[in-house]
């Protein structure tokens, strides 16, 4: 009896322990000079992700007369064919909302009409994907995005950030000050580094980024420890988002050389130059479309980070080709 | 038949309660003590007699005083939410003033706390510390171990003190918190490009696992020339016995040099004491000397370059791609 139950605890002990972390081996790959630790780490037992995408559309007449023509108030798809328009939008449809259907964005009363905020919302998210394509071949390369690389079927992208929710931080005015971090924090990979960094860097702010050291000897009046929190705290979003260790951009002996840098680092610089300018350009100014519902706790739009196309992996989907089905729609011009 | 072994023994031998040595200085009483049998599995069974003195009282209130500042701190930061506090408390933190304070006096609410904090909590270390070497004094004995804490006492205070001081900001300083501590300490070797390119981090390194591998090899063998009688460590310094014989010649024949029974005590007190010592003076040079470790590595030829296995990239924001 006695010692049944010293087994039982002793599983129960082991069960707990086990349950803590990921159990080894966890695939270790070489990525850099021998003795310099430049690897990246893969759990093979984690869940794969799920890179299925609806099939493309059948193709479609481009021929014939343009969208713009036909119908009404078509203000970004109008140099499209009425057919290619057609499959447009029923590809969006699939990837934005494929229960609520034309519905979820039309008055089907009248498909011209603005007067649901979601097709206001749409317009500018087509016109955001457009951009995106066009001008940041930087971070996206030949992949390109559609809808779906933030969407996956979701009517709002499951990843989605909201500046620091205020009642959040229930300190006392008089002790207690949080200073916006010190609390677990998913967005920094439950470290107690700051909570928002997003708004602090993902919003204009990306200069400040950089915090280590430029030379040798002492320069007084630089960056403190707490500035370097927030970058930390950034870096672990990334991180985490991304599905990567530190080895996938830096060489972790000298994070700040670009010299030493694995290629990554500079599609991520622009990611961060490209997310930031989404923001403030695209998703922070339709604040005022969103119903009340949409908005985050102290009222600001629905905005991108890392995590809201990457989703874990270091390239969304797997890397899918996102536009060469949809040149005209997802590209423009 | 019972045995008596001087750890793994399962009788334990004691007499009566033993009062001590005579005190010289007699402004306060021992008093106190117990035999508890648990105590014996894994040391001297009687606990006590119990010694708080003028010194002790008072390090044990301001040490109070600073563990209050900083829970009821941790506390209302989560508005004042038992469950939460408990939940949350790894990550909850007292932190420094911001930078702007410089080494002004904050309010209460921006740093003002820790800087209370901080200030009670050094006094009461500072107090302990007088304690022990008064004690030890007390005792007629030498005053090492006081010494050897004040090793440690540096290091805290080149963290908390010297280092801000000579930055001019508390902001340099470490927040009081158990994750947020550790988030800072990595943060201040990014910040300061990669401490391990730090000498005196080396030498700290060195020291730290050096003092490891120093009482594992003088406490394994003592533990092995037990049996000889190893365990009457101190008199065999004066009056080497078999034990100690035996102890020195394994060393000299699986490394060719032995420690004696003296000085192997001493080689574990400047280990030990060495590691913060040195630990202290590298976080002290770090942003008053040097602001990025690994450059100061790659001047000083202490960072060799190594070839990349990738095409090398340069900075984006200078043009680079």
């Amino acid at each position: 009896m006695r010692q049944l139950k010293r087994i039982l605890i002793s599983l129960g002990l082991i069960a707990t322990l086990a349950a803590c972390g990921e159990r080894p081996p966890i695939e270790s790959e070489q990525i850099g000079f021998r003795g310099t630790a430049m690897g990246t780490l893969n759990n093979p037992r984690l869940p794969q992700p799920d890179n299925s995408m609806p099939p493309a559309l059948p193709a479609a007449a481009s021929a014939g007369p343009k969208a713009g023509e036909i119908y009404q108030n078509v203000q970004v798809l109008g140099d499209l064919s009425v057919g290619e328009f057609t499959r447009t939008m029923t590809a969006i449809t699939q990837w934005v909302a494929p229960e609520q259907g034309c519905g979820y964005c039309h008055n089907l009363q009248n498909l011209a009409d603005d007067s649901m905020y979601t097709k206001v919302v749409s317009r500018r998210m087509l016109q955001m994907t457009q951009h995106v394509n066009q001008n940041w071949n930087d971070h996206v390369g030949g992949a390109g995005v559609n809808c779906y690389t933030c969407h996956r079927g979701n009517n709002v992208p499951e990843y989605i950030w909201f500046a620091a929710d205020p009642a959040a931080d229930r300190s006392s005015p008089y002790a207690g000050n949080l200073y916006g971090q010190n609390m677990a924090s998913e967005t920094a990979a439950y470290s107690s580094l700051p909570g928002d960094p997003m708004t602090r860097f993902l919003m204009g702010g990306y200069d400040d980024i950089r915090v280590i050291g430029k030379t040798a000897s002492a320069q007084y009046e630089q960056n403190t420890i707490k500035d370097t929190e927030w970058t930390y705290a950034l870096m672990m979003h990334m991180s985490d988002s991304l599905g990567v260790n530190c080895t996938f951009c830096h060489n972790s002996r000298a994070f700040s050389s670009w010299e030493e840098s694995p290629p990554q680092r500079v599609k991520a610089w622009h990611g961060i130059r490209m997310v930031s300018g989404l923001n403030t350009e695209y998703l922070d100014p339709l604040q005022p479309v969103y119903p009340d519902n949409r908005l985050g706790p102290s009222g600001d739009a629905p905005k991108a980070y890392c995590s809201t196309c990457h989703q874990g992996q270091n390239k969304p989907l797997g890397g899918a080709d996102m536009v060469s089905d949809y040149p005209k729609s997802m590209v423009g011009n | 038949m019972a045995e008596y072994q001087n750890i793994f023994t399962r009788i334990q031998v004691h007499g009566e309660l033993d009062p001590g040595v005579p005190l010289e200085d007699k402004t306060w009483q021992r008093s106190g003590g117990v035999i508890n049998y648990w105590a014996g599995k894994i040391g001297d069974a009687q606990i006590g007699p119990f010694y708080l003195g003028g010194l002790g009282l008072l390090s044990l209130l301001f040490g109070f005083i600073a563990f209050e500042i900083i829970g009821i701190n941790m506390l209302a930061s989560v508005g004042w939410d038992p469950i939460e506090f408990v939940r949350q408390l790894p990550w909850l933190a007292l932190e420094p003033p911001a930078a702007e304070y410089g080494l002004g006096i904050p309010p209460l609410n921006e740093g003002g706390w820790w800087l209370l904090a901080g200030f009670f909590l050094t006094l009461s270390i500072l107090l302990w510390w007088l304690r022990m070497y008064r004690r030890a004094r007390a005792l007629g004995m030498g005053t090492h171990v006081a010494w050897a804490f004040l090793a440690a006492i540096w290091l805290y205070l080149v963290l908390g003190l010297f280092r801000p001081l000579f930055l001019g900001t508390w902001a340099e300083a470490v927040p009081f918190g158990i994750f947020p501590h550790l988030d800072w300490t990595a943060a201040f070797s990014i910040r300061y490009g990669n401490l391990f390119y730090n000498p005196f981090h080396m030498l700290s390194i060195a020291f730290l696992y050096g003092s490891a591998l120093l009482f594992a090899m003088h406490g394994a063998t003592i533990l092995a020339t037990d049996r000889y009688g190893a365990h009457r460590e101190i008199e065999q310094i004066v009056d080497r016995g078999t034990a100690s014989e035996r102890g020195a010649l394994f060393w000299r024949w699986t490394m060719g040099f032995n420690a004696s029974m003296e000085s192997i005590h001493r080689w574990a007190w400047w280990f030990a004491v060495l590691c913060p010592l040195t630990g202290g003076i590298g976080i002290l040079l770090t942003g008053t000397v040097v602001d990025n470790w690994y450059l100061w590595g790659v001047e000083h030829g202490l960072a060799p370059a190594y070839p990349t296995s990738w095409e090398p990239v340069s900075d984006p924001a200078m043009g680079g791609q």
